[in-house]
Parts: structure tokens; C-alpha cells; sequence
């Protein structure tokens, strides 16, 4: 569904994405992992068409999207959340939500309806009239995943829709997703926090420093030597397994 | 607004009314106020459509209102066209204007002060050619042969062009009332709030800015054409002069920068304060210069406008977020 | 075309108003690189400060030139306050309503200036006003090559300051990296103000530096503030050398701009590179990334 070929992207001189390539496949929950500063969000803005890659593609659904406007992405299919939430405070949830749902339909109350729905979906439907600035993060980050499920995508990229959450809220988070993906919608996301990605995730890649140094099921990436270096340093690895 | 949604139907009936019984009440001189009132609200809600609803603040809203009064004026004194048909050709001229500052700057990805500015300095560009080129008649400006009658778009009485400045003040909300029921407005919003999750979720950014600045700019060139006919005199600093920026802009944020009856609001407040000084001027001597103590005035709202109440004499009628925490 | 002597004449002229030009743009850069607010007010402060020269030599008898020291500390203090009471407090969120609020503060000063000083043009009439300098074919007015030299001098004084003192590596550290300055125990906010007062103290300067041969009416700041941001975005928001270039071609291009396209339509060359820059290369010419 989705093919990343080789991709690279440098911000003067730093390289933050060095040939990285992943795959995800109709149906799948797959996450993306790294340590901070890995350029985990720097790819997913390539894919989704935010920064244009230097070098590399980026196939969804066998089209070439590789440095297509976010618009356009969005519209053919795929939708991104980001990880800074980014409400459009001074309007409801309600309306922030129907933004999505613009995207298919010019009718105002068709898109209130359907914002109502996907609310519900993701446990907002008591929220519907607060406003953006006044949610909190719990909320903001639902509120992402609600916007962005509202535009219909068939590919759902979510950046890092845990992190700050306590572990109450991570389960609740968790079981959304899972039912979107009931639903019929494909799943890349970035986790920072491994293990809410192994509950999720059937496959994970590992970036680090801008590479892909794993690919695999989560049982099989915990015990991969060199994932467990990157994110606890050199040595770390043999420090666990003694 | 916060009004129940029973009292919205016999406020706005009672609003009209009222707004049309007026001129039938008070001397000429107050007709001519209320026409100011509702003609400043009409060009203010202009600029709230791009600066307020779509968060394109411009400095130099001024160069769609002159590049309509000077089309019509042109067109009628130089070329005999009647004013009537003159005007949507103004609004057109306007509106292209409005297009080609909109795809030059967005395209150069120029965002918040910087678009500001360089809407400034093209109502500046505007204004200096307008003071040089021979069409426009230079610093002496264009008069209009006076010829009251309707046809020409000149009324002996001022009651007609008070009632003529309602209706455009009436199509203005009309139009600012259907951007907060529909898609278009909802995106203008949107881009407003933050352009990169608008991206995000789909809406071309580019485009949709494009197309306010456009709609903006033929309104407000729709104003540039009423005011040359209802003065017969415009001259570049005049149609293109940073007053009348500051003005536009001066009412919306002051009445509520992105509401529906925010420029109305701010107008009348305004005008209010215009009227207070020209009284006071009339009992205390020493003040015999007003204008520019009405216009201290204004600056002191707008800067207390922005700073506590962003949401302008409106946001006294409702609860609203404070203001927007980064996240 | 002029003749190349009238050219020669116009060049030299521009580069004299663009030596003060260039004390009124660093204090604006100055007060974008370290503070990132765009000072929209920035010409109705030096208006103001100009109406400060002319009432120290009508009411006093001062002259401009030994007004300085004067005016300076008044101008600092006055932007320092301005800065404390209002403008910093607000200096946070979206950057159009700093500069909403510099307009406001802008309006008032116009208009106020308007009320109490009346919109007469005023000027001063000093004893050397009338004396000029020939330098070839061109004459030129001896006040302006004084303020010439004073306000290239003011500037490296100014640079040497932010080069060399504490409080000006203290502010150079702020402009590169805020988090960081606030972290290694820096008053941030008394920073802040400290620079918005030395951005207008050189409004000060260029007010006494403009008396001399200048006018000043309530409306004197509109015609400086384009200029200034003009000079400050052809030569990159921030930059010092770019204020100083920038300052220098806008002078020369208002003065031959004057010359060849006649008084009106000469105006038209600020604005229009203004634009450009903005269009074309928004960094400006020493610009870093924005």
C-alpha cells in the first residue's frame, strides 16, 4: 500500500533521513520506532509531503507520490497527525473535526454529522462543543486522530499519539486505534515509547540516526542487539543480556 | 453571538427596522453619519473576510478601494460610462488586484508581518503611480460632474445613499454570515487557525487564500466606487492613502476581528468616538483640532483591543478561549 | 538622463541621507534580532524624537548636535518604559499582534504629535545651515557631511559596544539563543528592554543627526518607516553589515530615483525593491535563514 524506496532528506549539511525505506500493506498496524532525534517525524513529513525529499521515492496505492503537496496526499488518501498537536483552537471540536470531513463533502451538515460520528469513535462525543485551546493533551491528541480520520483515509500515519499520555489514557488510545484498523484503515505510526507500540504494532521498523537499522515483529526487534545500542548506548546491549 | 437562539429572529427584525426608520427621524446631518457608519462597516467587513476570517492581516487594504474608485471614476469621466455599469467592472479591477497581490505573496510563502508589510508597500506602489501617471490626473485628482440623479448614481436627497449604504453593509454580513455556515469559510479558518494541520487535512492553502484576497478585494473596490460617487472627488492620497488601511482595519479588530458583526460593531463604536470628539470639541475651544484626538483614541482601543480582548467589543458578549497555548 | 555631474551630485547627496539612514535601520534590525518583533512604530518614534530636537532649540536654544547626549538618554529611557509597560508584555503569541500593537502605539504617537505640535512643518534654522562644501561639480550642505560622519561614527560605537561590552555579548548571546541565555541566569526580560531602549536611543541620534537639515511634521514618521524596512529587508532582518549596505543603497536609490523619474513618481524605486526583496529573496542580502 505504502513504499518508501531509499529515502533522503538533509537540513543543511545534517543529514535527518539517510535512505531509509519501509513498507506498509493493506490492513496492517505497523510502527516506526527510534530514540529521540532519529528522524522518525522528519520521514514521516516526507512521505506525507511536507518536506521534499532530496533523494528516494514514496509509492501509495503503486502511485508515485513523492513530493506531492500535503493537499494532494491527503485527498488521495493518506492522512498524517503531528506529534506538537496542532488544534485550530479558537473552534469546537465539533468544527475542528469537520474540517476532516470536508475534504468529501461541500454539505455543512452532512460534515457535522460525520464529524459527530467519528467523535464518538474516538470517545469525544461529550467534547463536541469545547473548544481546541481548552482540551487537554489526552484530548488534543484525540482530537488529531479524530480530524484526520474524518478526511476517510485509507492509510492513517499518527506521530507519537501516546507520548505524554499516562498509562490509563495509553490504553484507551490503544483500543481506538485498534478499532480504526477494524474498521478497514491501514496504520503507520511513531511510538517513541516501545512498549506501547509492541501491543499494537505487527511489525516495526527501527530508525536511528536517520537509517533503518531493523526491521521486524516487536518479540523479534526487543531482542535485536543493535536496536538495543541505539536507544541505550554502546555496550547496552551486552550489560542486558548478562 | 451568545443570544439565544429565540431572541436572534426579533433582534435582527427590530435591527432593520430601525436601521431604515432612522433617516426618517433625524436630521439630514445625522443621515449622513449613519450612512459613514454603515459604509466604514461594509469596507471593514471587507477587510474581516480576509484579515479576520482568514487571518491575512493587511496593512494596505487601501489599494483595492482605490483601484475601484479610480476605475469608475475613469471610466465614467473619461470614457462617458455610466457609474452603474462602471461598477463591476470596479469590483472586477479590484478583485484582480486583490488576485495578483494574493499570488505574488503566497507564492513567495509570505505569512503574518511580512504579508502585512508588502500589502503596504503595494498600496504605496498604487498610490505614488496615482500621483504620477496622466490617466489618474496626478495630485489633482478626478472630479465627477455633479448630476443628482439616480441613473447616475448621484441622489439629491442623502437618504437614498444612506439606504444604499445599508443594503451593501447588509450584503457584507450576508456574506460573512454564509463563511461561518460553509465549507469555503470554514477552511478560511482554518488556514487562520494553523496552516499546517489545514495542509494536513487536505485543504490547498494556496488556493483557498488566493481566492478570499480576490473576494475581499472586489468588495472593497465595490466601497472605493461608492465613495467616489458620493464625494465626486478622489485624489491619490485619498484612494490609496494608509488612513483609510488603518480604518478598515480599525473597525474589525476593534469590533472583532472574524465575526460576523464585528465591523458593524466596531463602526459604530467608531463613529461614536468621532462624534464624542467633535462635540467636545465644541464646548472646550482649546480642542478645536479633532480629528486627531479621535484617532489617539483609536489607537489606544486598538492597542487594548489586541492586547486584552482579542475578539474585539464581541467577545464582551460571549466566553471564549483564552488565548492560544502553543502545545 | 542628467548629465553625469548632476548624477555625481545625486550619488554623493544619496549617500549622505543614506549615513542616517543607516543609524534609524540598525535600530530597527537591532530590535528584530534580538527581540523578533517587527517595531512598526519605529518612524512615528523618531518623528517623536525629532519634535524633541526642534523643542530643545526653540525653547532652549540648544543645538541639535549638542542636544545628543541628551537626547539619546531620553530616547533610551522613553523605549525602555514603552517596552516594560507595553510592548513586552504582549511581545509572545502571533507575531501580527506586536505588530498590531506597534501600529496602535503609532497611531497615538501621530496623532497626538498632531494635536499638540499642530501640523506645521517645522525646522531649525542653525547658523551653518546655509554653509556647503564643493566636492567636484557637486555642493555639498555642510550639516549633512557632519551628520554624516556623527552617524557612521555613532555606528561603529554601537557595534563595538555590542561587540565588546558585556550587556552587548550579553544581548548578541540572547539574539543567537534565547532558551539558552534564559538558562545561564541572563534577565531576559530587563535584556529585552535594554535593546528595544537602544534600538530607539538610535532614533535619538538620527533625530539630532536629521534636524540640522531636515524638517519634521506629525506625519514625518510615515515617510521613514518604509524606508526603514525597506533597508532593513534588502539587507536581511537582523544583519548589522545589512542595515549599513541596505542603508546606503536606499539612499542613493531615493536620491537618484528623484533625479531621473522626477519628485513624485521617484518615491516609487523604495517601495518597489521592498516588495521584490519580500517577492525574491525574503533573507535580504546578509540574511540568514528566517
Amino acid at each position: 500500500m505504502l513504499e518508501v524506496r531509499d529515502l533522503s532528506k538533509s537540513f543543511g549539511g545534517l543529514k535527518a533521513v539517510d535512505g531509509a525505506s519501509l513498507d506498509v500493506r493493506r490492513g496492517e498496524i505497523v510502527g516506526l520506532i527510534g530514540p529521540n532525534g532519529a528522524g522518525k517525524t522528519t520521514l514521516f513529513a516526507a512521505i506525507a509531503g511536507f518536506h521534499r525529499p532530496d533523494a528516494g521515492h514514496v509509492a501509495f496505492e503503486g502511485r508515485d507520490i513523492t513530493g506531492l503537496a500535503p493537499y494532494k496526499i491527503c485527498a488521495a488518501g493518506m492522512v498524517r497527525t503531528f506529534q506538537i498537536t496542532q488544534p485550530f483552537a479558537a473552534i469546537s471540536v465539533r468544527e475542528n473535526i469537520m474540517i476532516g470531513a470536508y475534504l468529501h463533502t461541500g454539505d455543512r451538515r452532512l460534515a457535522e454529522r460525520e464529524a459527530e460520528a467519528v467523535a464518538s469513535r474516538v470517545g469525544m462525543g461529550g467534547q463536541l462543543d469545547q473548544n481546541g485551546a481548552d482540551l487537554t493533551v489526552a484530548g488534543r491528541k484525540r482530537l488529531e486522530l479524530a480530524r484526520a480520520l474524518a478526511t476517510g483515509p485509507r492509510l492513517l500515519l499518527l506521530d507519537e499519539v501516546m507520548a505524554g499520555l499516562n498509562p490509563t489514557e495509553i490504553g484507551e488510545i490503544v483500543e481506538v486505534i485498534r478499532d480504526i484498523r477494524a474498521a478497514g484503515v491501514t496504520i503507520l505510526l511513531i511510538e517513541h515509547v516501545m512498549q506501547a507500540v509492541t501491543s499494537l504494532a505487527e511489525r516495526v521498523y527501527v530508525l536511528n540516526q536517520g537509517r533503518m537499522i531493523a526491521e521486524g515483529t516487536p518479540a523479534e526487534i526487543a531482542s535485536d542487539p543493535g536496536v538495543i545500542e541505539a536507544y541505550l548506548g554502546h555496550g547496552a546491549a551486552k550489560v542486558l543480556r548478562a | 453571538m451568545n443570544v439565544p437562539s429565540s431572541w436572534r429572529v426579533p433582534l435582527l427584525a427590530t435591527g432593520i427596522a430601525a436601521a431604515l426608520a432612522y433617516p426618517l427621524l433625524v436630521p439630514n446631518y445625522l443621515v449622513t453619519v449613519g450612512m459613514l457608519v454603515f459604509f466604514t462597516a461594509f469596507i471593514g467587513q471587507s477587510w474581516n473576510i480576509a484579515g479576520g476570517f482568514a487571518g491575512q492581516t493587511s496593512f494596505g487594504h487601501v489599494v483595492f478601494f482605490g483601484t475601484g474608485a479610480y476605475t469608475s471614476t475613469i471610466l465614467q469621466v473619461t470614457y462617458g460610462w455610466n457609474p452603474w455599469l462602471a461598477w463591476p467592472v470596479a469590483m472586477a479591477a479590484g478583485g484582480a488586484v486583490g488576485w495578483m497581490i494574493a499570488v505574488l505573496s503566497f507564492r513567495a510563502g509570505l505569512k503574518g508581518s511580512y504579508f502585512a508589510l508588502i500589502t503596504l508597500a503595494f498600496a504605496e506602489v498604487f498610490r505614488i503611480l496615482a500621483n504620477s501617471v496622466p490617466f489618474t490626473r496626478g495630485g489633482l485628482g478626478m472630479l465627477i460632474k455633479a448630476d443628482p440623479r439616480p441613473e447616475n448614481f448621484q441622489f439629491r436627497d442623502p437618504i437614498w445613499i444612506y439606504y444604499l449604504a445599508f443594503v451593501l453593509c447588509a450584503v457584507s454580513i450576508l456574506i460573512a454570515w454564509q463563511l461561518t455556515r460553509s465549507r469555503f469559510g470554514a477552511r478560511l479558518v482554518a488556514i487562520r487557525e494553523n496552516e499546517d494541520a489545514a495542509r494536513a487535512l487536505g485543504i490547498d492553502v494556496f488556493a483557498e487564500k488566493v481566492k478570499v484576497l480576490t473576494l475581499s478585494g472586489a468588495m472593497c473596490a465595490a466601497g472605493g466606487t461608492f465613495y467616489a460617487q458620493k464625494y465626486l472627488y478622489i485624489d491619490p492620497s485619498i484612494a490609496f492613502g494608509v488612513d483609510k488601511s488603518v480604518e478598515m482595519l480599525l473597525v474589525s479588530m476593534v469590533g472583532g476581528a472574524g465575526t460576523v458583526f464585528g465591523p458593524l460593531i466596531g463602526s459604530v463604536a467608531l463613529t461614536g468616538i468621532n462624534e464624542g470628539t467633535r462635540w467636545l470639541a465644541g464646548i472646550v475651544p482649546a480642542l478645536k483640532n479633532v480629528q486627531p484626538l479621535s484617532l489617539v483614541v483609536y489607537g489606544l482601543m486598538l492597542i487594548l483591543i489586541v492586547a486584552r480582548l482579542p475578539d474585539g467589543l464581541m467577545g464582551l458578549f460571549r466566553r471564549r478561549p483564552k488565548a492560544v497555548p502553543r502545545a | 538622463m542628467p548629465d553625469p555631474a548632476i548624477l555625481l551630485a545625486g550619488v554623493l547627496n544619496g549617500l549622505l541621507a543614506g549615513g542616517i539612514y543607516v543609524l534609524v535601520a540598525v535600530g530597527l534590525t537591532l530590535i528584530y534580532g534580538v527581540l523578533h518583533i517587527i517595531n512598526f512604530a519605529h518612524g512615528s518614534l523618531l518623528m517623536l524624537a525629532m519634535y524633541a530636537v526642534f523643542y530643545l532649540w526653540r525653547l532652549l536654544g540648544i543645538d541639535p548636535y549638542a542636544a545628543l547626549p541628551m537626547v539619546i538618554a531620553g530616547s533610551f529611557a522613553f523605549g525602555f518604559v514603552l517596552y516594560r509597560l507595553l510592548i513586552g508584555r504582549y511581545n509572545h503569541g502571533r507575531d501580527e499582534n506586536i505588530l498590531l500593537i506597534t501600529l496602535g502605539v503609532s497611531i497615538v504617537v501621530d496623532n497626538a504629535a498632531l494635536l499638540f505640535f499642530g501640523g506645521d512643518t517645522q525646522t531649525i534654522d542653525v547658523t551653518y545651515a546655509g554653509s556647503f562644501v564643493e566636492l567636484g561639480a557637486a555642493f555639498l550642505p555642510l550639516p549633512k557631511i557632519i551628520s554624516f560622519a556623527a552617524s557612521l561614527l555613532l555606528c561603529l560605537i554601537l557595534g563595538l559596544y555590542m561587540a565588546k561590552s558585556d550587556t552587548g555579548k550579553a544581548i548578541r548571546a540572547l539574539a543567537r539563543e534565547r532558551q539558552g541565555a534564559r538558562l545561564v541566569g541572563i534577565d531576559v526580560d530587563k535584556l529585552f528592554a535594554v535593546s528595544y531602549g537602544i534600538g530607539i536611543a538610535c532614533l535619538g541620534a538620527a533625530a539630532c543627526l536629521l534636524m540640522p537639515s531636515y524638517y519634521v511634521t506629525p506625519s514625518s514618521g510615515h515617510a521613514f518607516v518604509l524606508v526603514a524596512f525597506t533597508i532593513v529587508v534588502l539587507g536581511g532582518m537582523g544583519s548589522f553589515v545589512g542595515a549599513a549596505v541596505g542603508g546606503f543603497i536606499i539612499g542613493i536609490t531615493e536620491s537618484l530615483g528623484g533625479l531621473i523619474l522626477g519628485e513624485q513618481l521617484g518615491q516609487i524605486g523604495i517601495s518597489l525593491i521592498f516588495i521584490l526583496i519580500l517577492l525574491l529573496k525574503p533573507t535580504g542580502l546578509f540574511g540568514g535563514a528566517r
